[in-house]
Protein backbone atom coordinates (compact mmCIF):
# COMPACT_ATOMS: atom_id res chain seq x y z
CA UNK A 1 0.00 0.00 0.00
CA UNK A 2 1.22 3.49 -0.80
CA UNK A 3 1.88 5.82 2.13
CA UNK A 4 -0.84 8.23 3.20
CA UNK A 5 -1.44 10.80 5.89
CA UNK A 6 -4.11 9.79 8.37
CA UNK A 7 -6.38 12.64 9.42
CA UNK A 8 -8.78 11.96 12.25
CA UNK A 9 -11.44 14.64 11.82
CA UNK A 10 -12.97 15.75 15.10
CA UNK A 11 -16.03 17.29 13.47
CA UNK A 12 -17.66 17.82 10.10
CA UNK A 13 -16.06 21.22 9.57
CA UNK A 14 -12.59 19.74 10.05
CA UNK A 15 -13.34 16.89 7.65
CA UNK A 16 -14.71 19.20 4.96
CA UNK A 17 -11.78 21.58 5.41
CA UNK A 18 -9.26 18.75 5.06
CA UNK A 19 -11.01 17.45 1.94
CA UNK A 20 -11.16 20.84 0.26
CA UNK A 21 -7.44 21.44 0.81
CA UNK A 22 -6.29 18.16 -0.78
CA UNK A 23 -7.72 16.93 -4.07
CA UNK A 24 -6.04 13.57 -3.56
CA UNK A 25 -7.61 12.93 -0.15
CA UNK A 26 -10.31 10.33 0.42
CA UNK A 27 -12.93 10.10 3.15
CA UNK A 28 -12.61 6.87 5.13
CA UNK A 29 -15.83 5.25 6.35
CA UNK A 30 -15.82 1.58 7.30
CA UNK A 31 -12.95 0.94 4.90
CA UNK A 32 -14.35 -2.39 3.70
CA UNK A 33 -13.94 -1.39 0.05
CA UNK A 34 -11.43 1.47 0.14
CA UNK A 35 -8.73 -0.27 2.19
CA UNK A 36 -8.98 -3.33 -0.03
CA UNK A 37 -8.66 -1.18 -3.17
CA UNK A 38 -5.63 0.56 -1.66
CA UNK A 39 -3.99 -2.80 -0.96
CA UNK A 40 -4.62 -3.68 -4.61
CA UNK A 41 -3.10 -0.33 -5.68
CA UNK A 42 -6.33 0.56 -7.47
CA UNK A 43 -7.08 3.53 -5.19
CA UNK A 44 -4.09 5.75 -4.43
CA UNK A 45 -5.09 8.55 -2.06
CA UNK A 46 -2.27 10.32 -0.22
CA UNK A 47 -4.54 11.24 2.67
CA UNK A 48 -7.40 9.48 4.44
CA UNK A 49 -9.85 11.61 6.38
CA UNK A 50 -11.60 9.43 8.93
CA UNK A 51 -15.33 10.30 8.97
CA UNK A 52 -16.96 7.12 10.33
CA UNK A 53 -16.86 8.53 13.85
CA UNK A 54 -18.61 11.77 12.91
CA UNK A 55 -21.96 12.30 14.55
CA UNK A 56 -24.32 11.07 11.81
CA UNK A 57 -25.22 7.82 13.49
CA UNK A 58 -28.88 8.18 14.26
CA UNK A 59 -32.15 7.31 12.62
CA UNK A 60 -34.52 10.26 12.91
CA UNK A 61 -37.96 11.29 11.61
CA UNK A 62 -37.98 13.63 8.64
CA UNK A 63 -40.48 16.20 7.35
CA UNK A 64 -41.89 13.81 4.71
CA UNK A 65 -43.24 11.44 7.32
CA UNK A 66 -40.33 9.09 6.70
CA UNK A 67 -37.04 8.34 8.39
CA UNK A 68 -33.54 9.66 7.78
CA UNK A 69 -30.59 7.29 8.09
CA UNK A 70 -27.37 8.78 9.40
CA UNK A 71 -24.58 8.60 6.83
CA UNK A 72 -22.09 7.15 9.32
CA UNK A 73 -24.41 4.60 10.93
CA UNK A 74 -23.21 1.12 10.07
CA UNK A 75 -25.18 -1.29 7.88
CA UNK A 76 -25.94 -3.80 10.69
CA UNK A 77 -27.39 -1.19 13.01
CA UNK A 78 -29.42 0.32 10.19
CA UNK A 79 -30.86 -2.97 8.93
CA UNK A 80 -31.68 -4.13 12.47
CA UNK A 81 -33.12 -0.88 13.74
CA UNK A 82 -36.63 -1.49 15.04
CA UNK A 83 -38.17 1.28 12.91
CA UNK A 84 -36.44 0.17 9.73
CA UNK A 85 -37.47 -3.46 10.21
CA UNK A 86 -41.04 -2.40 10.96
CA UNK A 87 -41.58 0.24 8.27
CA UNK A 88 -38.94 -0.48 5.62
CA UNK A 89 -38.43 -4.26 5.80
CA UNK A 90 -37.45 -4.27 2.11
CA UNK A 91 -34.41 -2.18 3.03
CA UNK A 92 -33.52 -4.50 5.96
CA UNK A 93 -33.80 -7.55 3.75
CA UNK A 94 -31.65 -6.08 0.98
CA UNK A 95 -28.99 -4.85 3.39
CA UNK A 96 -28.81 -8.19 5.19
CA UNK A 97 -28.34 -10.04 1.90
CA UNK A 98 -25.10 -8.13 1.42
CA UNK A 99 -21.64 -9.25 2.50
CA UNK A 100 -21.41 -10.79 5.99
CA UNK A 101 -22.03 -9.97 9.64
CA UNK A 102 -18.44 -8.78 10.03
CA UNK A 103 -18.50 -6.48 6.99
CA UNK A 104 -21.95 -5.09 7.76
CA UNK A 105 -20.71 -4.16 11.24
CA UNK A 106 -18.01 -2.05 9.61
CA UNK A 107 -19.60 -0.59 6.46
CA UNK A 108 -21.27 2.81 6.79
CA UNK A 109 -24.46 3.83 4.96
CA UNK A 110 -22.70 6.61 3.09
CA UNK A 111 -19.86 4.28 2.15
CA UNK A 112 -22.30 1.67 0.86
CA UNK A 113 -23.48 4.16 -1.76
CA UNK A 114 -19.90 4.89 -2.78
CA UNK A 115 -18.54 1.37 -3.06
CA UNK A 116 -16.92 0.70 -6.37
CA UNK A 117 -17.52 -1.98 -8.97
CA UNK A 118 -16.13 -5.48 -8.49
CA UNK A 119 -15.34 -5.79 -12.22
CA UNK A 120 -12.19 -7.94 -12.32
CA UNK A 121 -10.61 -5.64 -14.94
CA UNK A 122 -11.03 -2.72 -12.54
CA UNK A 123 -9.24 -4.67 -9.79
CA UNK A 124 -6.38 -6.06 -11.87
CA UNK A 125 -3.89 -3.25 -12.44
CA UNK A 126 -2.19 -5.03 -15.36
CA UNK A 127 -5.45 -4.91 -17.32
CA UNK A 128 -6.95 -2.03 -19.28
CA UNK A 129 -9.80 -0.23 -17.50
CA UNK A 130 -11.24 3.20 -18.25
CA UNK A 131 -12.70 3.42 -14.78
CA UNK A 132 -9.34 2.89 -13.10
CA UNK A 133 -7.13 4.69 -15.63
CA UNK A 134 -9.17 6.78 -18.10
CA UNK A 135 -8.16 6.24 -21.68
CA UNK A 136 -6.74 2.72 -21.31
CA UNK A 137 -9.81 1.01 -22.79
CA UNK A 138 -12.30 -1.51 -21.44
CA UNK A 139 -11.03 -5.04 -20.95
CA UNK A 140 -14.45 -6.46 -20.21
CA UNK A 141 -16.46 -5.38 -23.24
CA UNK A 142 -14.79 -8.01 -25.42
CA UNK A 143 -13.40 -10.05 -22.54
CA UNK A 144 -14.93 -11.98 -19.66
CA UNK A 145 -18.21 -10.17 -19.16
CA UNK A 146 -20.56 -12.71 -17.60
CA UNK A 147 -20.93 -10.50 -14.50
CA UNK A 148 -21.43 -7.24 -16.38
CA UNK A 149 -24.14 -4.81 -17.42
CA UNK A 150 -27.10 -5.40 -19.70
CA UNK A 151 -28.52 -1.87 -19.33
CA UNK A 152 -27.04 1.59 -19.84
CA UNK A 153 -23.46 0.58 -20.58
CA UNK A 154 -21.18 2.44 -22.97
CA UNK A 155 -18.30 1.46 -25.22
CA UNK A 156 -16.03 2.74 -22.45
CA UNK A 157 -17.41 0.74 -19.52
CA UNK A 158 -19.71 -2.23 -18.91
CA UNK A 159 -19.23 -2.49 -15.14
CA UNK A 160 -22.09 -2.87 -12.64
CA UNK A 161 -22.74 -1.23 -9.28
CA UNK A 162 -22.34 -3.88 -6.57
CA UNK A 163 -24.62 -2.60 -3.78
CA UNK A 164 -27.76 -4.36 -2.53
CA UNK A 165 -28.79 -1.55 -0.20
CA UNK A 166 -28.89 0.87 -3.14
CA UNK A 167 -31.26 -1.36 -5.09
CA UNK A 168 -33.78 -1.19 -2.25
CA UNK A 169 -33.24 2.56 -1.89
CA UNK A 170 -33.98 2.98 -5.62
CA UNK A 171 -37.18 0.94 -5.29
CA UNK A 172 -38.26 2.88 -2.19
CA UNK A 173 -37.34 6.26 -3.72
CA UNK A 174 -34.84 7.80 -1.30
CA UNK A 175 -32.95 11.10 -1.35
CA UNK A 176 -29.32 11.60 -0.43
CA UNK A 177 -28.25 14.53 1.75
CA UNK A 178 -24.73 15.79 1.06
CA UNK A 179 -22.58 18.51 2.59
CA UNK A 180 -20.30 20.63 0.44
CA UNK A 181 -16.93 21.90 1.76
CA UNK A 182 -18.36 25.45 1.52
CA UNK A 183 -20.77 24.45 4.27
CA UNK A 184 -23.94 24.19 2.17
CA UNK A 185 -26.16 21.10 2.04
CA UNK A 186 -28.13 19.70 -0.88
CA UNK A 187 -30.53 16.84 -1.50
CA UNK A 188 -30.06 14.50 -4.44
CA UNK A 189 -32.79 12.21 -5.78
CA UNK A 190 -31.55 8.67 -5.38
CA UNK A 191 -31.87 7.91 -9.09
CA UNK A 192 -29.70 10.97 -9.85
CA UNK A 193 -27.05 10.13 -7.30
CA UNK A 194 -25.26 7.43 -9.32
CA UNK A 195 -24.56 7.92 -13.00
CA UNK A 196 -24.21 5.88 -16.16
CA UNK A 197 -20.65 5.44 -17.45
CA UNK A 198 -20.93 7.38 -20.73
CA UNK A 199 -17.45 8.54 -21.69
CA UNK A 200 -16.43 9.25 -18.09
CA UNK A 201 -16.66 5.89 -16.34
CA UNK A 202 -14.14 7.00 -13.72
CA UNK A 203 -17.01 8.92 -12.13
CA UNK A 204 -19.43 6.60 -10.32
CA UNK A 205 -21.66 9.30 -8.86
CA UNK A 206 -22.61 12.93 -9.30
CA UNK A 207 -20.96 13.96 -6.03
CA UNK A 208 -18.80 17.07 -6.32
CA UNK A 209 -15.20 17.03 -5.08
CA UNK A 210 -15.09 17.12 -1.29
CA UNK A 211 -18.82 16.50 -0.79
CA UNK A 212 -19.74 14.26 2.13
CA UNK A 213 -22.85 12.07 2.47
CA UNK A 214 -24.45 12.90 5.81
CA UNK A 215 -27.85 11.24 5.51
CA UNK A 216 -30.29 9.19 3.44
CA UNK A 217 -33.88 10.40 3.51
CA UNK A 218 -36.59 7.78 3.10
CA UNK A 219 -40.11 8.77 2.02
CA UNK A 220 -43.23 7.87 4.00
CA UNK A 221 -43.26 4.04 4.12
CA UNK A 222 -45.76 2.35 1.80
CA UNK A 223 -44.16 -1.03 1.11
CA UNK A 224 -44.00 -2.36 4.65
CA UNK A 225 -46.54 -5.16 4.13
CA UNK A 226 -45.50 -6.50 0.72
CA UNK A 227 -41.79 -6.64 0.12
CA UNK A 228 -39.12 -8.99 -1.15
CA UNK A 229 -35.47 -8.73 -2.06
CA UNK A 230 -34.41 -11.54 -4.34
CA UNK A 231 -30.69 -12.03 -4.81
CA UNK A 232 -29.43 -14.55 -7.36
CA UNK A 233 -25.77 -15.41 -6.92
CA UNK A 234 -23.17 -18.07 -7.56
CA UNK A 235 -23.29 -19.31 -3.97
CA UNK A 236 -26.12 -18.86 -1.52
CA UNK A 237 -24.37 -16.38 0.75
CA UNK A 238 -21.36 -14.00 0.82
CA UNK A 239 -21.34 -13.27 -2.91
CA UNK A 240 -22.28 -10.37 -5.13
CA UNK A 241 -25.50 -10.56 -7.11
CA UNK A 242 -25.61 -11.82 -10.67
CA UNK A 243 -29.06 -10.28 -10.70
CA UNK A 244 -31.11 -8.94 -7.82
CA UNK A 245 -34.61 -7.50 -7.58
CA UNK A 246 -36.10 -5.26 -4.89
CA UNK A 247 -39.87 -5.40 -5.03
CA UNK A 248 -42.33 -3.43 -2.90
CA UNK A 249 -46.09 -3.39 -3.47
CA UNK A 250 -48.78 -1.23 -1.95
CA UNK A 251 -52.05 -3.13 -2.22
CA UNK A 252 -55.43 -1.65 -1.40
CA UNK A 253 -58.75 -3.35 -2.01
CA UNK A 254 -57.00 -6.22 -3.75
CA UNK A 255 -55.37 -3.90 -6.30
CA UNK A 256 -51.82 -2.61 -6.65
CA UNK A 257 -51.88 1.10 -5.93
CA UNK A 258 -48.12 1.59 -6.15
CA UNK A 259 -45.12 -0.55 -7.01
CA UNK A 260 -41.47 0.00 -6.21
CA UNK A 261 -39.14 -2.05 -8.38
CA UNK A 262 -35.40 -1.95 -8.99
CA UNK A 263 -32.66 -4.29 -10.12
CA UNK A 264 -29.06 -4.82 -9.11
CA UNK A 265 -26.20 -6.44 -10.98
CA UNK A 266 -27.45 -5.18 -14.34
CA UNK A 267 -26.15 -1.62 -14.75
CA UNK A 268 -23.58 0.97 -13.70
CA UNK A 269 -26.16 2.22 -11.19
CA UNK A 270 -29.07 0.69 -9.27
CA UNK A 271 -31.58 0.17 -12.09
CA UNK A 272 -35.05 1.49 -11.28
CA UNK A 273 -37.73 -0.18 -13.41
CA UNK A 274 -39.92 2.86 -13.95
CA UNK A 275 -41.95 1.44 -16.84
CA UNK A 276 -42.78 -1.73 -14.94
CA UNK A 277 -43.66 0.27 -11.82
CA UNK A 278 -46.07 2.45 -13.80
CA UNK A 279 -47.57 -0.55 -15.54
CA UNK A 280 -48.33 -2.32 -12.26
CA UNK A 281 -50.08 0.64 -10.64
CA UNK A 282 -53.83 0.05 -10.84
CA UNK A 283 -53.44 -3.61 -11.86
CA UNK A 284 -54.38 -6.79 -10.07
CA UNK A 285 -51.48 -8.55 -8.39
CA UNK A 286 -51.41 -11.72 -10.48
CA UNK A 287 -48.99 -13.85 -12.49
CA UNK A 288 -50.03 -12.41 -15.87
CA UNK A 289 -49.45 -8.82 -14.77
CA UNK A 290 -46.16 -9.68 -13.09
CA UNK A 291 -45.00 -11.35 -16.32
CA UNK A 292 -46.08 -8.40 -18.42
CA UNK A 293 -44.19 -6.07 -16.08
CA UNK A 294 -41.06 -8.21 -16.37
CA UNK A 295 -41.25 -8.11 -20.18
CA UNK A 296 -41.53 -4.33 -20.07
CA UNK A 297 -38.60 -4.13 -17.68
CA UNK A 298 -36.36 -6.18 -19.96
CA UNK A 299 -37.36 -4.47 -23.21
CA UNK A 300 -34.28 -2.33 -23.43
CA UNK A 301 -31.77 -4.93 -22.29
CA UNK A 302 -28.61 -5.03 -24.44
CA UNK A 303 -26.68 -8.05 -23.22
CA UNK A 304 -23.01 -8.64 -23.96
CA UNK A 305 -21.45 -11.83 -25.29
CA UNK A 306 -21.10 -13.46 -21.88
CA UNK A 307 -24.19 -12.29 -20.03
CA UNK A 308 -27.14 -13.09 -22.28
CA UNK A 309 -28.41 -15.32 -19.49
CA UNK A 310 -29.16 -12.22 -17.42
CA UNK A 311 -32.15 -11.29 -19.60
CA UNK A 312 -34.08 -14.48 -18.92
CA UNK A 313 -32.80 -14.62 -15.34
CA UNK A 314 -33.89 -11.01 -14.88
CA UNK A 315 -37.43 -11.67 -16.11
CA UNK A 316 -37.88 -14.71 -13.90
CA UNK A 317 -36.37 -12.88 -10.92
CA UNK A 318 -38.78 -9.97 -11.30
CA UNK A 319 -41.79 -12.31 -11.44
CA UNK A 320 -40.48 -14.29 -8.48
CA UNK A 321 -39.76 -11.22 -6.35
CA UNK A 322 -43.17 -9.68 -7.10
CA UNK A 323 -44.92 -12.96 -6.34
CA UNK A 324 -43.12 -13.38 -3.03
CA UNK A 325 -43.77 -9.76 -2.11
CA UNK A 326 -47.46 -10.17 -2.87
CA UNK A 327 -47.88 -13.51 -1.12
CA UNK A 328 -46.23 -12.34 2.06
CA UNK A 329 -48.81 -12.30 4.80
CA UNK A 330 -49.36 -8.71 5.83
CA UNK B 1 32.47 -59.54 -1.76
CA UNK B 2 28.72 -59.45 -2.14
CA UNK B 3 26.91 -56.97 -4.36
CA UNK B 4 25.59 -55.09 -1.35
CA UNK B 5 29.03 -54.66 0.29
CA UNK B 6 30.48 -53.48 -3.00
CA UNK B 7 27.85 -50.81 -3.35
CA UNK B 8 28.31 -49.78 0.25
CA UNK B 9 32.03 -49.44 -0.30
CA UNK B 10 31.58 -47.38 -3.43
CA UNK B 11 28.91 -45.09 -2.12
CA UNK B 12 29.85 -44.99 1.58
CA UNK B 13 29.45 -41.45 2.86
CA UNK B 14 33.10 -41.01 3.82
CA UNK B 15 34.61 -42.54 0.70
CA UNK B 16 35.44 -40.62 -2.41
CA UNK B 17 34.42 -41.65 -5.91
CA UNK B 18 36.96 -41.75 -8.68
CA UNK B 19 35.74 -38.38 -10.01
CA UNK B 20 36.08 -36.74 -6.62
CA UNK B 21 39.59 -38.11 -6.19
CA UNK B 22 40.49 -36.55 -9.53
CA UNK B 23 39.20 -33.16 -8.42
CA UNK B 24 41.21 -33.50 -5.19
CA UNK B 25 44.37 -34.13 -7.19
CA UNK B 26 43.71 -31.12 -9.34
CA UNK B 27 43.18 -28.99 -6.23
CA UNK B 28 46.49 -30.29 -4.87
CA UNK B 29 44.92 -31.95 -1.86
CA UNK B 30 46.21 -35.16 -0.39
CA UNK B 31 44.58 -38.47 -1.05
CA UNK B 32 42.57 -40.03 1.70
CA UNK B 33 40.43 -37.02 2.46
CA UNK B 34 36.92 -37.94 3.32
CA UNK B 35 33.82 -36.86 1.42
CA UNK B 36 32.70 -34.83 4.43
CA UNK B 37 35.98 -32.92 4.52
CA UNK B 38 35.80 -32.45 0.75
CA UNK B 39 32.34 -30.96 0.94
CA UNK B 40 33.41 -28.65 3.76
CA UNK B 41 36.35 -27.45 1.74
CA UNK B 42 34.29 -26.88 -1.37
CA UNK B 43 31.55 -24.98 0.44
CA UNK B 44 33.90 -22.74 2.43
CA UNK B 45 35.80 -22.01 -0.76
CA UNK B 46 32.67 -20.95 -2.59
CA UNK B 47 31.48 -18.89 0.36
CA UNK B 48 34.72 -16.90 0.42
CA UNK B 49 34.49 -16.31 -3.30
CA UNK B 50 30.95 -15.04 -2.74
CA UNK B 51 31.93 -12.91 0.24
CA UNK B 52 35.03 -11.45 -1.35
CA UNK B 53 32.98 -8.91 -3.30
CA UNK B 54 31.75 -7.47 -0.02
CA UNK B 55 35.26 -7.00 1.32
CA UNK B 56 35.78 -4.29 -1.27
CA UNK B 57 32.23 -2.90 -1.38
CA UNK B 58 31.34 0.43 0.24
CA UNK B 59 28.75 -1.43 2.24
CA UNK B 60 31.53 -3.29 4.01
CA UNK B 61 33.70 -0.20 4.42
CA UNK B 62 30.95 1.71 6.19
CA UNK B 63 30.91 0.17 9.58
CA UNK B 64 27.73 0.08 11.61
CA UNK B 65 28.78 2.97 13.84
CA UNK B 66 28.86 5.32 10.84
CA UNK B 67 25.23 4.63 10.04
CA UNK B 68 22.49 6.82 11.47
CA UNK B 69 21.17 5.54 14.77
CA UNK B 70 17.63 4.83 13.54
CA UNK B 71 17.64 3.21 10.16
CA UNK B 72 13.93 2.57 10.07
CA UNK B 73 11.92 5.45 8.72
CA UNK B 74 8.39 5.62 9.99
CA UNK B 75 6.20 7.10 7.31
CA UNK B 76 3.16 9.05 8.44
CA UNK B 77 3.36 7.80 11.97
CA UNK B 78 0.23 7.60 14.07
CA UNK B 79 0.02 7.13 17.81
CA UNK B 80 -2.69 4.80 19.02
CA UNK B 81 -3.61 3.66 22.49
CA UNK B 82 -4.84 0.19 21.75
CA UNK B 83 -6.86 -1.70 24.33
CA UNK B 84 -6.53 -5.39 23.53
CA UNK B 85 -7.82 -8.13 25.82
CA UNK B 86 -8.13 -5.67 28.72
CA UNK B 87 -4.60 -4.35 28.39
CA UNK B 88 -3.79 -0.89 27.14
CA UNK B 89 -0.85 -0.67 24.74
CA UNK B 90 0.45 2.68 23.51
CA UNK B 91 1.79 2.17 19.99
CA UNK B 92 3.45 4.25 17.31
CA UNK B 93 2.62 2.86 13.89
CA UNK B 94 2.86 3.56 10.19
CA UNK B 95 -0.60 4.87 9.25
CA UNK B 96 -1.05 1.98 6.82
CA UNK B 97 -0.87 -0.70 9.53
CA UNK B 98 -4.00 -2.84 9.71
CA UNK B 99 -5.37 -3.96 13.04
CA UNK B 100 -4.47 -7.51 11.97
CA UNK B 101 -0.79 -6.68 11.40
CA UNK B 102 -0.73 -4.68 14.62
CA UNK B 103 -1.97 -7.66 16.62
CA UNK B 104 0.37 -10.13 14.96
CA UNK B 105 3.53 -8.11 14.33
CA UNK B 106 3.49 -5.50 17.08
CA UNK B 107 1.73 -7.26 19.95
CA UNK B 108 2.75 -10.87 19.17
CA UNK B 109 -0.89 -11.94 19.36
CA UNK B 110 -0.66 -14.45 16.54
CA UNK B 111 -3.89 -16.27 17.37
CA UNK B 112 -5.65 -14.00 14.88
CA UNK B 113 -4.83 -15.34 11.43
CA UNK B 114 -4.13 -13.67 8.10
CA UNK B 115 -6.04 -15.59 5.46
CA UNK B 116 -6.81 -13.57 2.34
CA UNK B 117 -6.04 -10.10 3.79
CA UNK B 118 -8.85 -8.76 1.54
CA UNK B 119 -12.04 -9.29 3.54
CA UNK B 120 -13.05 -12.44 1.72
CA UNK B 121 -12.40 -15.23 4.22
CA UNK B 122 -13.07 -14.16 7.82
CA UNK B 123 -9.93 -15.74 9.33
CA UNK B 124 -8.95 -12.39 10.86
CA UNK B 125 -12.26 -11.85 12.69
CA UNK B 126 -11.89 -10.13 16.07
CA UNK B 127 -14.33 -8.39 18.38
CA UNK B 128 -14.28 -4.60 18.42
CA UNK B 129 -16.48 -3.24 21.20
CA UNK B 130 -18.10 -6.68 21.25
CA UNK B 131 -18.98 -6.64 17.53
CA UNK B 132 -17.31 -8.99 15.07
CA UNK B 133 -15.21 -7.19 12.50
CA UNK B 134 -12.46 -7.97 10.04
CA UNK B 135 -9.09 -6.86 11.37
CA UNK B 136 -7.49 -7.02 7.90
CA UNK B 137 -9.63 -4.14 6.58
CA UNK B 138 -9.52 -2.13 9.81
CA UNK B 139 -6.76 0.44 10.18
CA UNK B 140 -5.22 0.35 13.65
CA UNK B 141 -5.40 4.15 13.59
CA UNK B 142 -9.20 3.95 13.80
CA UNK B 143 -9.12 1.81 16.95
CA UNK B 144 -8.27 4.43 19.58
CA UNK B 145 -10.67 4.09 22.54
CA UNK B 146 -12.02 0.79 21.22
CA UNK B 147 -12.16 -2.43 23.19
CA UNK B 148 -10.56 -5.21 21.15
CA UNK B 149 -10.93 -8.88 22.01
CA UNK B 150 -8.96 -11.55 20.18
CA UNK B 151 -9.03 -15.32 20.52
CA UNK B 152 -6.35 -14.96 23.23
CA UNK B 153 -8.76 -12.90 25.32
CA UNK B 154 -11.73 -15.27 25.30
CA UNK B 155 -10.53 -17.78 27.88
CA UNK B 156 -11.04 -17.15 31.57
CA UNK B 157 -7.49 -17.76 32.79
CA UNK B 158 -6.74 -21.34 31.87
CA UNK B 159 -10.39 -22.18 31.42
CA UNK B 160 -11.37 -22.08 27.73
CA UNK B 161 -14.45 -20.15 26.76
CA UNK B 162 -17.59 -22.28 26.25
CA UNK B 163 -17.35 -21.84 22.49
CA UNK B 164 -13.70 -22.96 22.47
CA UNK B 165 -14.67 -26.07 24.44
CA UNK B 166 -17.54 -26.82 22.08
CA UNK B 167 -15.25 -26.52 19.05
CA UNK B 168 -12.89 -29.02 20.69
CA UNK B 169 -15.69 -31.39 21.58
CA UNK B 170 -17.30 -31.34 18.13
CA UNK B 171 -14.07 -31.25 16.10
CA UNK B 172 -15.01 -27.85 14.71
CA UNK B 173 -11.79 -27.68 12.72
CA UNK B 174 -9.37 -29.71 10.71
CA UNK B 175 -6.25 -27.69 9.89
CA UNK B 176 -7.28 -25.04 12.41
CA UNK B 177 -6.33 -21.96 10.42
CA UNK B 178 -9.82 -20.46 10.25
CA UNK B 179 -10.69 -21.54 13.80
CA UNK B 180 -9.86 -18.41 15.77
CA UNK B 181 -11.97 -16.41 13.34
CA UNK B 182 -14.77 -18.97 13.49
CA UNK B 183 -14.80 -18.87 17.29
CA UNK B 184 -14.72 -15.07 17.54
CA UNK B 185 -17.51 -14.89 14.98
CA UNK B 186 -19.55 -17.49 16.87
CA UNK B 187 -19.14 -15.67 20.17
CA UNK B 188 -20.42 -12.45 18.57
CA UNK B 189 -23.27 -14.29 16.89
CA UNK B 190 -24.51 -15.54 20.27
CA UNK B 191 -24.99 -11.90 21.27
CA UNK B 192 -26.63 -11.00 17.96
CA UNK B 193 -29.16 -13.80 18.46
CA UNK B 194 -29.82 -12.60 22.01
CA UNK B 195 -30.45 -9.09 20.69
CA UNK B 196 -32.86 -10.45 18.08
CA UNK B 197 -30.90 -9.33 15.03
CA UNK B 198 -32.26 -10.52 11.68
CA UNK B 199 -30.52 -12.18 8.73
CA UNK B 200 -31.35 -12.51 5.03
CA UNK B 201 -33.15 -15.83 5.69
CA UNK B 202 -35.27 -14.43 8.53
CA UNK B 203 -38.91 -15.20 7.74
CA UNK B 204 -40.55 -11.94 8.77
CA UNK B 205 -38.44 -8.83 9.27
CA UNK B 206 -41.26 -7.01 11.00
CA UNK B 207 -41.55 -9.56 13.78
CA UNK B 208 -39.01 -8.42 16.34
CA UNK B 209 -38.11 -10.80 19.16
CA UNK B 210 -35.11 -11.15 21.40
CA UNK B 211 -33.36 -14.36 22.52
CA UNK B 212 -33.73 -16.03 19.13
CA UNK B 213 -33.28 -19.77 18.81
CA UNK B 214 -31.47 -19.99 15.49
CA UNK B 215 -32.21 -22.80 13.04
CA UNK B 216 -29.37 -24.53 11.19
CA UNK B 217 -30.24 -22.52 8.10
CA UNK B 218 -29.97 -19.31 10.11
CA UNK B 219 -26.63 -20.35 11.65
CA UNK B 220 -25.18 -21.19 8.24
CA UNK B 221 -26.28 -17.88 6.72
CA UNK B 222 -25.00 -15.87 9.67
CA UNK B 223 -21.67 -17.72 9.77
CA UNK B 224 -21.12 -17.43 6.00
CA UNK B 225 -18.44 -14.79 6.56
CA UNK B 226 -16.07 -17.43 7.90
CA UNK B 227 -14.82 -19.73 5.18
CA UNK B 228 -13.40 -23.13 6.17
CA UNK B 229 -11.33 -24.60 3.39
CA UNK B 230 -11.29 -28.02 5.08
CA UNK B 231 -15.08 -27.95 4.98
CA UNK B 232 -15.90 -28.89 8.57
CA UNK B 233 -19.02 -26.73 8.50
CA UNK B 234 -21.25 -29.49 9.91
CA UNK B 235 -19.11 -29.69 13.03
CA UNK B 236 -18.87 -25.93 13.38
CA UNK B 237 -22.66 -25.61 13.25
CA UNK B 238 -22.88 -28.39 15.84
CA UNK B 239 -20.43 -26.64 18.14
CA UNK B 240 -22.31 -23.37 17.82
CA UNK B 241 -25.64 -25.07 18.50
CA UNK B 242 -24.32 -26.65 21.66
CA UNK B 243 -23.44 -23.31 23.22
CA UNK B 244 -26.45 -21.56 21.70
CA UNK B 245 -28.95 -24.08 23.10
CA UNK B 246 -27.07 -24.90 26.28
CA UNK B 247 -27.76 -28.60 25.62
CA UNK B 248 -25.52 -31.43 24.52
CA UNK B 249 -25.86 -31.55 20.78
CA UNK B 250 -25.53 -34.73 18.78
CA UNK B 251 -24.57 -34.71 15.11
CA UNK B 252 -27.80 -34.30 13.18
CA UNK B 253 -26.61 -35.04 9.66
CA UNK B 254 -26.79 -38.38 7.93
CA UNK B 255 -25.51 -39.76 4.66
CA UNK B 256 -27.69 -39.09 1.63
CA UNK B 257 -29.60 -42.09 0.32
CA UNK B 258 -29.22 -43.24 -3.29
CA UNK B 259 -32.67 -41.84 -3.96
CA UNK B 260 -31.70 -38.40 -2.61
CA UNK B 261 -28.45 -38.39 -4.59
CA UNK B 262 -30.36 -39.19 -7.76
CA UNK B 263 -32.86 -36.44 -7.04
CA UNK B 264 -30.10 -33.90 -6.39
CA UNK B 265 -28.35 -34.81 -9.65
CA UNK B 266 -31.52 -34.38 -11.67
CA UNK B 267 -32.70 -31.18 -10.05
Amino acid sequence: MRPFTYTGAKNTAEALQAASSNANAHYLGGGTNLIDLMKEDVERPDELIEVASLDYKKITSNENGGLTLGGMLNNSETANHRDIRTHYPLLSMAMLSAATGQLRNMATNGGNLLQRTRCPYFYETSMPCNKRVPGTGCGAIKGMNALHAIFGWSEDCVAVHPSDMCVALAAIGAKVEVRHPNGSSRMVEFTDFHRLPGDRPEKDSNLLPGELITGIHLPKPIFSAHYYYLKVRERSSYAFALVSVAAGLQIQGGMITKAGLAMGGVAHKPWKLVQAENYLAGKMPNQANFEAASELAMNEARPLEGNKYKVEMGKKSIVSALTQAYERKA
Amino acid sequence: MGELEKRKKNTGSDNLTEDEKKIFDQLGLKNGASRRKFLKLVSSASLSVYASSYATSPLFANTAKDLPHHQRVMLNEVKVNLRVNDRLKPLTLDSRTSLLDTLREHLALTGTKKGCDHGQCGACTVLVDGKRKLSCLTLAATCEDREITTIEGLADGNEPNAMQQAFLKHDGFQCGYCTSGQICSSVALLEEAKNGEASYVTEDFRKIETNLRLSEEEIRERMSGNICRCGVYNNIVQAFKEVHSGNDEMPSWEFATKEQMKKAKNS
